[in-house]
């Protein structure tokens, strides 16, 4: 009773967790679904998103939502710069020189934000009040709830966004084959730039919260996530949106479970095992289709 | 091959002159600890990138865990110099041996991973190994290990490193370094002409997760502490780093690229806040405008009198 009690609640734990995943990953499986880069800036973003939240509340003296929604409006225009000055002079380069790019794009962003802000963690303050709801005897607290209901929020816009507008049937023909997309008349490059926008902000919805759930933040804060949103685009079937859903709730769920049962510190080691035994499994990820390798 | 031989000569001449000149200045106290450190980590580095450059720049297998075969080497050899006080090349000669039995366990599943997928299944592994690391007590966790010897010194840095040029320029030059280069080239193009990429791919990771091993010990010879995290993927960024820097295969350009990186952190550690961000600057317009590297495939030997002055010697032959 007492482990089944346990189990529950680090599974609670671990989906609030993993949907923080799962936002980072849908903006790199959508990224990496249109022009094949892993964006390791990825996880810079989400870490700008989330001191952009800080300076909201505290500054501006905002309460959550219009600092969330601030920072998800700043933090796109940062992506789509970045995309714009970094990615797409390269678009045409080997894909060895974006990745490099990214790397150099991902060290700019986390030392100068560590200049700007100093390296030393922020504390992110309480914004919700803490309480905690009792539901057949497991603990649900207040962030948790937010966390979750903010990303379901945010997953449906993006579904429909995907699913039901003339840019997301863009997006997704662009995914598909860009060429393609291009002959039959998508301006590849606005739906590119679009999708780092929409990305970016997912990310920095997915920085604000983790600023509220575990209060502290700090210019480094982003390498690990990003990574781990990477190992769960991977887990899902990289360029899927379902799949970037499923593989960060998954990832944050075994998180949760190693640290709960086993010691926190093979946490980060869980997460690479999962992605080396995907790989090695079924390299298309959970939802995805193998496809043939043509000469 | 009389003339190759005899290039491979000068090399080595030269090689020894530059030690000679490095060592003289050291003896004579013109160089301070400051930047006699950061000469070690020059000579390590080259066999980092270098080793590196087997893998990435002449085989074309993207790996991203190199700092997690560095330390390998590095905590096998203090383990055998510290605690079973063996001498530093017994310890070399082991770390090497087991980085490279481990890149070859680890070779064996990830090599059949493409691109992407392989570079980070490669990074994924470099942070596993890491973190095992991190947890066995017996090595001090991740606190660090304590109380080294420090028996890296300038001529055992050089020595090895001319050695690991020697090594892998000649394996380069050799059949399977042709073969490796083939597989860089178009995988299924040089399996259909017979080549067993399998077996390439997995010989050119064990030999680089090799000398990242005996790198690794060099490494931690030359502090009386080491900690898992030097070991991290950030590590094997700047490995990656160097070896694009200075060319993804090119040996010449490894050398370049480590000396390049190596010096500028050291230059600008005075100025910590600015270092990493010229840094990023850097990186990023060097893939605007030379996303080769400096050398590209050039070798140093290939340049345009050095070229004039080895054809001249085959000449007279």
């Amino acid at each position: 009773m007492d482990f089944m009690h346990q189990l529950v609640q680090q599974l609670i734990n671990g989906v609030s967790l993993g949907s923080i995943y799962a936002l980072i990953a849908l903006g790199y499986t959508m990224i990496y679904g249109i022009i094949k880069l892993i964006n390791f800036a990825h996880g810079d973003i989400y870490m700008v998103g989330a001191y952009l939240g800080f300076f909201v509340v505290t500054q501006l003296h905002l309460s959550i939502l219009p600092a969330l929604l601030i920072s998800m409006a700043i933090t796109a225009c940062l992506g789509m710069i970045v995309e714009r000055l970094a990615y797409k002079p390269l678009r045409h380069a080997p894909r060895i020189s974006i990745l490099i790019t990214a790397i150099g794009v991902s060290f700019f962003l986390e030392y100068a934000t560590m200049y700007f802000v100093t390296p030393t963690p922020r504390t992110f303050p309480n914004v919700i009040d803490n309480v905690s709801f009792n539901v057949a005897g497991f603990i649900i607290n207040g962030q948790q709830l937010l966390i979750l209901s903010i990303t379901m929020i945010l997953m449906a816009i993006l579904t429909y966004i995907v699913q039901k507008t003339k840019l997301g049937k863009a997006m997704r023909a662009a995914s598909f084959d860009t060429e393609t997309a291009q002959l039959m008349g998508i301006d590849s490059d606005r739906i590119i730039s679009l999708t780092f926008c929409i990305g970016s902000a997912l990310a920095a919805a997915a920085g604000v919260l983790v600023g509220v759930y575990y209060n502290t933040i700090d210019p480094l804060m982003g390498i690990m996530p990003g990574l781990k949103a990477f190992v769960a685009a991977v887990l899902g079937g990289i360029g899927i949106l379902p799949g970037a859903v499923v593989g960060g709730i998954i990832l944050g769920v075994i998180e949760a479970l190693v640290s709960g049962f086993l010691s926190s510190t093979f946490r980060d080691a869980a997460a690479f095992a999962i992605l080396i035994l995907v790989l090695l499994v079924k390299p298309s990820g959970l939802f995805g289709k193998n496809t043939n390798e043509k000469v | 091959m009389n003339a190759i031989r005899k290039r491979d000569l000068i090399m080595l001449i030269f090689g020894l002159i530059v030690f000679g000149v490095l060592q003289g200045m050291i003896s004579a106290k013109m160089i301070g600890s400051f930047w006699q450190l950061n000469i070690l980590l020059i000579g390590i580095n080259i066999i980092m990138s270098v080793s590196l450059n087997l893998i990435n720049g002449y085989t074309g297998q993207f790996s991203l865990g190199h700092a997690g075969f560095m330390a390998v080497g590095a905590y096998v050899g203090v383990v055998a110099t510290t605690n079973f006080g063996m001498p530093l090349l017994v310890a070399l000669i082991l770390g090497a041996i087991c980085a490279g039995s481990l890149g070859f366990l680890i070779g064996l599943p990830t090599l059949r991973l493409r691109g992407d997928y392989l570079a980070i299944a490669t990074l994924g592994l470099g942070e596993i190994i890491r973190i095992v690391i991190m947890n066995i007590d017996y090595v001090g966790g991740a606190a660090g290990f304590k109380g080294i010897p420090h028996l890296t010194t300038f001529p055992w840095v050089f020595f090895v490193m001319l050695f690991t040029l020697f090594f892998i320029k000649n394996f380069v030059n050799s059949s399977h370094g042709r073969a490796c280069i083939a597989i860089r080239e178009n995988e299924i193009a040089a399996e259909s002409m017979g080549v067993n990429t399998t077996k390439y791919k997995i010989m050119a990771f064990t030999i680089g997760a090799a000398f990242a091993g005996v790198a690794g010990g060099l490494f931690a010879h030359c502090f009386y502490l080491i900690c898992p995290a030097s070991f991290t993927f950030l590590a094997s960024f700047n490995y990656l780093i160097m070896v694009v820097l200075g060319g993804m295969g090119s040996i010449t350009g490894s050398i370049a690229g480590a000396f390049v990186v190596t010096f500028i952190s050291a230059a600008l550690a005075a100025w910590p806040e600015f270092r990493m961000i010229i840094y990023a600057l850097a990186l990023i317009l060097l893939m605007f405008y030379r996303p080769q590297g400096l050398f590209g495939y050039m070798e140093v030997t290939n340049l345009g009198p050095i070229k004039r002055f080895f054809d001249r010697l085959k000449e007279a032959k």
